[in-house]
């Protein structure tokens, strides 16, 4: 027994070295081209080209932000991405939970139709052409509206939050009847401050969709720069760095691009970008991280 | 009026008492309703677009050619059947691949991590892998191509391929067709892997240690563990998660295909999803796009009727 137990342990180092230097591999690979991307933005570009950038940058520069925060384009995208990202989480929210609240009331009415109609949306859709019809038709091409009035309410998010309403007792919402309440200011009052934690989770979780959202841009709203948004600028830079083939070949067309004495190449204005888009989300990170592993449990079990 | 209400059926009046006793509830919902009826429902009778010979330019849909099911057999045959065909086996190769090789990863890597018993470890590589789900699709297609590019590009995956002695030669992955689907399913990989493990380690949490504790009076070591106690233990999320995405093959994903598709590797890459779109946006040719997407549509019901069917038969719960 004794000995059993011996060799378990001389097994047991063994696996755990093996494990634990897989574990760092894999991470290794997950984080390396993101530091790599890193290490690129703050490198002078044409040293960049030259190859060898790894983890840390050779020759240190902040060329190639100060070129991006001067850019119009990106300045105006980012705010665009900013208000589209906090109107459409207050919009979802509020208006999701609205309807939850009501959904979550047994005697109501129309509880099943309503959410059978809402649940059916979860798992089809009239395809492209069709919804962008009617987007045309309402007039919405080329508007911040299309940004967030198709995404007021989210089936899914809305199953979520009347499945955590329905866990609230009855009597809060009884008593509150009883002082004369109206169900309006129940929803506002009692309801909403009771879901926050859960709230919080989607708004999180909202909040990185839209931030990183670029379609409706590209699909609605390509045609009006002033309403371009942070991916969108990013989808065609990549765009044009895939045309060009190589990374290296249009070195000579950005040299032209940046005014002052350094220079800069669509690579490491490519990777500039690259860390302002993901920094947001990065930043949120921490947030999301508390979060995220409970709710989505507990999504699992009970959605 | 009074009179008239009294005399209707008691149901039918207690109805319309039920509606104006509830009426804050409806003045808090219906309006929501009709709002996703007009962004959901309303859409689907833009189908009819598939049976005409669609002019965006003419405003009134009845003035517009009627021509039956031929939009269908022109999806179908000749040079655009061959494409969309083309398409079909696309979109289900990158899917398939990717649903593989990316359960077998996620339920291979939490049972892995479910052996770290240093919390503090455990928890960073949990976090580092969880981070690529929350980045874009651009941002992982730049960070793909980069990392896929040529050694004199800073191709990171040539470069450790050569300096390990894999290969001699680097390799073209985003130029060669043949390595497409590949390069789809490890972006999709390296993006969901730590991501995907979160059900299955939640799962996980939930065994009974006392299983453990009887396997090892009965003798078992690690991998009986892992296979006899920890496998069997999560077997129905693993099997709940596999009909579940059945139901979504046809979703092979878009955005990355669309990023890295390029004219060398358009025979391995276009998809249905983009299918639509060259047709419809770039081609103007909504008619039979719409037609395209009906079909993606009408699959993936059946589809998913079918894996709630092949899930109540289970003994699971219905996903519907």
């Amino acid at each position: 027994m004794k000995i059993g137990k011996k060799n378990l342990s001389a097994e047991n180092v063994i696996f755990t070295t093996l494990n634990s230097t897989f574990l760092i591999l894999l991470s290794v690979a997950m984080i390396y081209p993101m530091l790599n991307t890193l290490a690129i933005s703050f490198n002078e570009g044409m040293d960049t080209v030259r190859g060898g950038i790894y983890l840390w940058p050779r020759i240190f520069s902040l060329q190639n932000y100060r070129v991006v925060f001067h850019m119009d384009t990106i300045y105006g995208a980012f705010m665009i991405s900013v208000l589209k990202t906090i109107v459409i989480v207050i919009t979802n929210l509020f208006f999701t939970s609205m309807l939850a609240y009501a959904l979550s009331r047994r005697e109501f009415i129309f509880r099943k139709s309503i959410t059978v109609l809402f649940v059916m949306t979860m798992y089809f859709n009239a395809g492209l052409i069709p919804n962008y019809m009617l987007i045309r038709d309402l007039h919405m091409i080329n508007t911040f509206t299309v940004y967030w009035l198709p995404n007021i309410i989210s089936a899914f998010n809305l199953i979520v939050i009347r499945t955590y309403i329905r866990s609230i007792p009855e009597s809060f919402i009884e008593s509150a009847k009883i002082d004369g309440a109206r169900e309006f200011r129940i929803f506002l009052q009692i309801i909403l401050p009771l879901c926050v934690p859960t709230l919080a989770t989607i708004a999180l979780f909202v909040a990185v969709g839209s931030w990183n959202s670029w379609f409706d841009t590209f699909l609605y709203n390509s045609a009006k720069q002033s309403l371009s948004t942070l991916q969108y600028e990013l989808q065609k830079l990549l765009a044009s760095a895939m045309n060009a083939g190589n990374t290296s070949a249009g070195v000579g067309a950005a040299a032209a691009q940046s005014g002052a004495g350094n220079v800069t190449t669509p690579q490491s204005i490519r990777a500039a970008i690259t860390i302002v888009v993901a920094v947001p989300i990065l930043l949120v990170y921490p947030f999301l991280q508390r979060y995220f592993v409970n709710g989505l449990a507990l999504g699992g079990v009970k959605g | 009026m009074r009179a008239k209400t009294l005399a209707l059926p008691k149901n039918r009046r207690n109805i319309w008492g039920t509606i104006i006793s509830q009426r804050e509830l409806i003045i808090m919902s219906v309006p929501l309703l009709l709002y996703k009826i007009l962004f959901s429902y309303v859409p689907i009778t833009g189908w009819t677009m598939a049976f005409q010979n669609f002019k965006p330019a003419i405003r009134n849909t009845f003035d517009q050619q009627w021509v039956g099911f031929d939009n269908f057999v022109k999806l179908f045959t000749g040079i655009n059947g061959e494409r969309f065909i083309r398409d079909i086996r696309n979109t289900l190769a990158q899917s398939i691949l990717t649903l593989v090789v990316g359960y077998l990863g996620a339920i291979v890597l939490s049972l892995l991590l479910n052996e770290v018993k240093n919390i503090g470890f455990k928890s960073i590589i949990q976090n580092i892998t969880y981070m690529p789900h929350f980045l874009s699709w651009i941002i992982v297609a730049g960070l793909v191509s980069s990392a896929l590019a040529l050694p004199s590009s800073g191709g990171i995956v040539n470069i450790v391929l050569m300096k390990l002695h894999i290969i001699n030669e680097p390799v073209q992955f985003l130029s060669n067709p043949d390595y497409f689907w590949g390069v789809v399913a490890g972006s999709h990989l390296w993006k969901e892997l730590g991501w995907n493990t979160i059900i299955y380690l939640a799962a996980m949490t939930a065994i009974d240690p006392a299983l453990y504790e009887a396997a090892e009076i009965d003798g078992a070591n690690r991998y009986h563990k892992m296979w006899n106690v920890t496998l069997p233990s999560i077997k129905p999320t693993i099997v709940i998660l596999l009909i579940m995405s059945i139901g979504w093959i046809l979703e092979a994903g878009f955005e990355i295909q669309y990023f890295l598709g390029n004219g060398l590797v358009i025979e391995k890459a276009e998809t249905i999803d983009i299918f639509v779109l060259n047709y419809g946006i770039k081609m103007g040719n909504y008619s039979l796009a719409t037609v395209a997407g009906i079909f993606k549509t009408g699959v993936s019901i059946i589809l998913i009727a079918g894996a709630n069917f092949i899930a109540g038969r289970l003994g699971e719960e219905k996903l519907i």
